[in-house]
């Protein structure tokens, strides 16, 4: 084959690829807004995704905070400059690594699940089964999970940005020998709203996208066990990867100047 | 094609449908008619397109042509709303019974209850119970998981489904692929007790030639993405058609190639 016949098809398929997650993404905006609702599915999938992760969340924001403040410390020694640990801490976990750790650690626990259960769904034909019932499948099976995700990551930001800094706290306090109240005051000192608000949009778009992306693969699985498989893994590989991009746009348009 | 013994009105009218994927053309200009109250079974061997024709109707596929009409209107043209309509006068076996692994086996049976037939959730259980009784299952199995069930199990659940909100055309896909005579028997006869006491008009594909003896009233044989022949289920012996033949005699040999490499 011409290798720019290659090329060309490569991008025409990633092109095909992207309108048909757009309209997925069209669709699925558009049936959240429509009744019926589904109370109890959300209410199952904000346990599922809130509830459930906040253990993995929590151990991943608390080591975090403790490296964080350790590895500051050990840096921040050479310019004499250990009274910026505090604050090095809570802007770290607040604006990038709340976000950023709990969005991968959930797209890794929820994503896949999403896309398992979905797929399985798509090859045993009970998504099949759902239509016959006159039930859609995008206000059955995607809208509970895109409202769930969306809400869900905020909240379990937030836990975990306040467990980080509790982690660089410990850290600070018990290892390096920080004052507890000096730790404490430089912490909010330079603290500003403005840096959590960025770290909940973020985490609100992140949530949005692991549900997108868990619902997308699962629900286009095909071919039995091997479709499924393959599903799992590109919707927590796409996830991630839409994190982490989009990560920089959210913060080019908070930060930048 | 040879007409059918069938009487009353059409239910649905399917005329000049086709149906390819990529170079390989499944169904040709397919014509076919359900009647009211009439038990049309669809036979043809595997990969013939009866599935596909099955999903046609539903609107789970989109023919490349024709036109399906349900009741006076064209499906193929219909908008997702009352395409929903629609759907509330149907039910639907599925080969593999399709039950949703994360709800209980009575909330299987309600689904259609709660979401389609408009029935009050405090009346659900009782009403999905009784589905249940009609189809030979005792009440504690409505509070297992699907995952508990055997195949044949799996089947009675999917037909108390199918006919729990009462509808007015069932559609049945393979309904005994998979089990034992015994129990292919056993939900032959559920089929066509639960059929008739609903007073349902069904369409039914399989190649279980014992099933359709029992379930049909009219039969229809596809091939070639074609009906090659369709007539009353007594005329099925003597249909005089090679294909028919060849197919219920269940022979190698005949008009009907299969697609085996030789060593």
């Amino acid at each position: 084959m011409n290798p720019v016949a290659a090329i060309g098809s490569v991008f025409l398929d990633f092109l095909a690829a992207c309108g048909r997650l757009g309209l997925f993404a069209a669709v699925s905006v558009g049936q959240m807004a429509r009744p019926p609702y589904y109370p109890r599915l959300i209410l199952r999938q904000v346990i599922e995704i809130g509830y459930f992760s906040l253990p993995v969340v929590g151990l991943t924001a608390i080591f975090s905070g403790m490296v964080l403040a350790l590895q500051s410390f050990t840096g921040f020694a050479r310019f004499e400059a250990e009274s910026a640990i505090a604050t090095v801490v809570v802007l770290s976990m607040t604006r990038e690594l709340g976000p950023v750790l709990a969005g991968l650690m959930v797209a890794g626990r929820v994503g896949a699940a999403m896309a398992a259960e979905i797929g399985t769904m798509r090859v045993t034909e009970q998504i099949d089964a759902l239509v016959t019932l006159a039930t859609d499948p995008f206000r059955y099976l995607v809208a509970p999970r895109l409202i769930a995700g969306t809400l869900m990551l905020p909240c379990l930001v937030l836990t975990a940005d306040i467990i980080g800094v509790f982690g660089g706290y410990m850290v600070s306090v018990h290892k390096l020998g920080f004052g507890p109240d000096t730790y404490l005051k430089n912490t909010f000192e330079h603290l500003e709203a403005m840096d959590v608000i960025s770290g909940l949009v973020k985490a609100a778009a992140f949530g949005f996208l692991i549900a997108l992306m868990g619902c997308y693969h699962g629900y286009h699985s095909k071919g039995g066990a091997q479709g499924v498989g393959a599903a799992t893994t590109n919707a927590v590989v796409s996830a991630s990867i839409l994190i982490l991009t989009s990560n920089y746009l959210i913060t080019e348009a908070f930060f930048a100047r | 094609m040879t007409a059918g013994a069938a009487t009353g009105r059409v239910r649905i009218a399917i005329r000049g449908l086709r149906v390819a994927f990529g170079p390989k053309v499944v169904l040709d200009g397919l014509d076919l008619d359900l009647h009211d109250g009439e038990s049309l079974v669809v036979i043809g061997g595997s990969g013939t397109g009866k599935s596909v024709l099955l999903k046609c109707i539903l609107g789970l596929l989109r023919p490349d042509a024709g036109t399906i009409v349900v009741d006076g209107e064209d499906t193929t043209r219909m908008g997702s709303r009352a395409r929903d309509a629609l759907l509330r006068k149907f039910g639907m076996l599925f080969q593999s019974a399709a039950l949703f692994d994360s709800l209980a086996v009575w909330e299987n049976v309600a689904f259609p209850l709660t979401h389609v037939g408009g029935v009050a959730r405090d009346k659900v259980r009782d009403v999905a119970t009784r589905k249940l009784a009609d189809v030979g299952l005792a009440p504690e199995v409505g509070l297992l998981s699907p995952a508990e069930l055997s195949g044949g199990m799996k089947k009675r659940v999917g037909l108390a489904r199918a006919i729990a909100a009462e509808p007015e055309i069932i559609f049945f896909d393979e309904p005994t692929t998979g089990l034992d005579p015994i129990m292919a028997d056993v939900i032959n006869d559920l089929i066509v007790d639960c059929t008739r006491r609903l007073g349902a008009t069904t369409l039914s594909i399989t190649h279980d030639m014992a099933s359709v003896r029992k379930i049909a009233t009219r039969i229809a044989m596809l091939h070639g993405g074609r009906i090659i022949w369709s007539g009353p289920v007594g005329a099925i012996d003597t249909s005089g058609n090679a294909y028919v033949d060849q197919f219920i005699h269940g022979r190698a040999e005949g008009p009907i190639q299969m697609a085996v490499a030789t060593p």
